[in-house]
């Protein structure tokens, strides 16, 4: 029986949470990710979820604690944002090179500095080398899909990688939405009792975590995280497809909208889908050949996906709400230029940096885009190819 | 409290065959403390000489369970392993008592993992702390700490023309942990090694949260022959300068007070580091660090004796 809720994004998280019923978590406060741990709190205070709530004094120590606790076999969570995941970056490498199976919320908000609160997508793009497999979010309902799907992603054997679910800081954070939740019976059942390969409590078995690793073995155990990452996809699929069948909801590594005739393709992370959705339903309504990508998983990168479904376009514009300061174009960018190469498509390509430190994007910007490529469609990518949008100036 | 005998005869729990220098009592004070804690010990270490030389992939010296993370966070990383326990044991999926050690060197301690000691202490994870003191970040090639003592020559400090080694006196960190008002802090050394294991195992006992601070002399580190370490632990306690004591719930006891007490000079004239403090222009800096050890005594002395009031 699916259950009628109305939640934010942080108070989806949360619910997630309390089914999942995690054995540890750690917390440290910041913005917009406040509310999730507020209301998880509240869950704890009300002896609702057995978790032992570690409420430490940096997100540093929150992140090691989680491993800490990952590595003595408990099922651990944490959830942070912006700087909080910036000071966890030396830690959030280790816990994917320990193989530690930790789901952690990030809520998208801008680092510093200038010091924001407000959402952009630096925060995850900035560890996307991580070694942490990492799910875009489009609305609360996502959220709350998203984290119980990323538990057994994560406890998967021939993955065993951290996954991070990350969704839109305060548009998706505090806005409150109608979305469908699962029995606590059916949760229970989903994410199963968490059985560790090694723990540190069984002192009869002592193991030791995070040995010096030199010359003669560091790249070894790099390559075996590499084909943990490489087994991701399939198991990100074959769990989409599970929890279909238990909700109704299939999810995969990517999600075409409208793509299957589309001239003019728009590709997007998170909350912006649902923005360009509703246009891109308004100009086919317009009778225009207008379409979708949404990248439901950033890492692992579905590379052969995107080509494919891009197999038919005649112009496509990537919208990064992150700068890799430097490189040309956004992270998004990169990679889907990358995906293209070789693989026969050769669209327009154009990039837009938009939405930095919150700025908002509406339907018009959306259909602006569409225009633009309406006049590249057909053409080579033009040299000015790395645009704004909502820039003033 | 097992004697040393009884310990002698317990099971090796840090194997021989490390890679630690000859003399080195950071090894000395590892060994002494899992032979006090045993096997059911979840051990942590902060970055370090210890947990370089007890863990070279593909080998370990821990015959108990251990983690290593990183260099600032092994009392946040034990702290989350001892929450895992607490969960896990109120589930029923764990039977048994187990103990929970982190470590660090003085660079881990008194330096870049202090806020997550500090944290963990707050926080009353029932866990042990050991910091292992050896006045100087040794791993990385004896640069300064905020451990080491005044006057102390060091790859950052060097005894230069104008400048006589470290300036500053070192963070009193055993004070800073009191002051958390946690339930037992104590100060130790394996010079003393029935002492140290004493208060290992009472830490262990006391539930909530214990530090014990290990002064763990550095062959390297101080310029000694290495068959001096054990002598020079010793001299440290004999001169006040490390003196053994222990602050069980707020009440101070003195484990060990010197019949007669030497003068810090003994202790400094057997090590390289401080060599040059004999030169006549440096001399007033032995004075300074006499009078500090002098005036902390007496008010280590004055406090046991409140306590007892």
């Amino acid at each position: 029986m699916a259950r009628r809720l109305i939640l934010t994004g942080n108070d989806a998280g949360a619910e997630a949470m309390r089914q999942i019923d995690p054995d540890v978590v750690a917390a440290f406060p910041i913005t917009p990710q406040t509310e999730l741990m507020h209301k998880f709190a509240e869950f704890v205070a009300d002896g609702d979820v057995k978790a032992e709530f570690v409420l430490v004094e940096s997100e540093h120590s929150a992140m090691s604690a989680t491993v800490g606790a990952a590595a003595a076999g408990a099922r651990a969570m944490t959830a942070t944002s912006a700087n909080g995941l910036a000071l966890m970056w030396e830690i959030v490498y280790i816990a994917a090179s320990y193989r530690l199976p930790i789901v952690m919320p990030v809520i998208n908000r801008a680092l510093s500095g200038p010091i924001n609160i407000h959402c952009d997508h630096s925060d995850t793009m900035g560890c996307r080398d991580s070694g942490w497999i990492q799910l875009f979010s489009e609305n609360a309902q996502e959220v709350y899909d998203n984290m119980l799907q990323a538990v057994r992603i994560a406890e998967n054997p021939d993955v065993l990688l951290p996954v991070m679910v990350t969704f839109d800081g305060f548009i998706i954070s505090h806005t409150a939405e109608v979305l469908e939740g699962l029995e606590d019976a059916d949760v229970k059942k989903w994410v199963g009792e968490y059985v560790p390969k090694y723990s540190l409590l069984n002192t009869d078995d002592p193991v030791t975590f995070g040995p010096l690793d030199l010359q003669d073995y560091y790249f070894e155990h790099k390559r075996q995280e590499m084909e943990g990452m490489a087994n991701a996809p399939a198991a990100i699929e074959k769990v989409g497809k599970a929890y279909g069948e238990l909700s109704g909801r299939s999810y995969g590594l990517v999600e075409s909208y409208e793509l299957d005739d589309a001239d003019l393709v728009v590709i997007a992370l998170g909350s912006t889908c649902g923005t360009t959705k509703a246009t891109v339903d308004e100009l086919r309504a317009e009778g225009k050949k207008v379409g979708l990508l949404k990248i439901r998983s950033f890492r692992p990168f579905p590379e052969a996906q995107i080509a494919q479904a891009l197999s038919g376009a005649a112009a496509v514009a990537v919208l990064d709400r992150s700068v890799s300061f430097g490189a040309p174009g956004g992270p998004v960018h990169r990679e889907i230029r990358a995906a293209l190469f070789g693989s026969g498509a050769n669209p327009a390509v154009v990039n837009y940096i938009y939405g930095l430190g919150g700025r908002d994007i509406s339907q018009e910007h959306v259909r602006q885009v569409f225009d633009d490529l309406a006049v590249l469609a057909g053409k080579e990518t033009p040299k000015d190819n790395i645009r704004f949008l909502g820039l003033r100036g | 409290m097992p004697g040393l005998k009884q310990l002698a005869e317990r099971e090796e729990l840090v194997s021989g065959g490390h890679r630690a220098c000859a003399g080195c009592l950071p090894m000395t004070a590892m060994r002494q403390i899992m032979l006090t804690a045993g096997r059911d010990t979840v051990s942590g270490c902060a970055t370090g000489c210890v947990e370089v030389v007890t863990t070279i992939y593909p080998f370990t010296a821990w015959r108990n369970p251990f983690i290593h993370s990183a260099f600032e966070n092994s009392a946040a990383t034990i702290s989350g392993a001892e929450a895992a326990y607490r969960s896990l044991r109120k589930q029923g999926k764990v039977d048994k008592d187990i103990n929970f050690i982190a470590m660090g060197g003085d660079g881990g301690t008194y330096d870049i993992g202090l806020q997550s000691l500090s944290g963990a202490m707050e926080r009353g994870h029932n866990m042990l702390y050991i910091c292992y003191d050896n006045e100087a970040y040794m791993n990385t090639g004896i640069q300064r700490s905020g451990g080491t003592p005044k006057g102390t020559a060091t790859s950052t400090t060097p005894a230069g023309k104008v400048i006589p080694g470290k300036k500053q006196f070192p963070k009193p960190l055993t004070e800073i942990m009191i002051a958390h008002r946690i339930p037992y802090v104590a100060q130790a050394t394996p010079g003393f090694p029935k002492d140290l294991s004493d208060k290992v195992e009472k830490a262990l006992s006391i539930e909530g949260p214990a530090f014990i601070n290990v002064l763990a002399p550095c062959t390297r580190g101080w310029r000694y022959p290495m068959e001096e370490s054990m002598e020079i632990a010793r001299l440290a306690v004999e001169t006040c300068f490390w003196p053994l004591f222990e602050v069980e719930h707020g009440s101070f006891r003195v484990n060990r007070k010197p019949k007669d007490k030497k003068p810090v000079s003994e202790w400094l004239e057997r090590q390289g580091r401080f060599a040059h403090l004999f030169k006549e222009q440096n001399k007033h800096i032995i004075d300074e660090i006499q009078e500090r050890i002098d005036r902390n005594w007496e008010w280590l002395l004055k406090r046991e004796e409140l306590s007892q009031s």
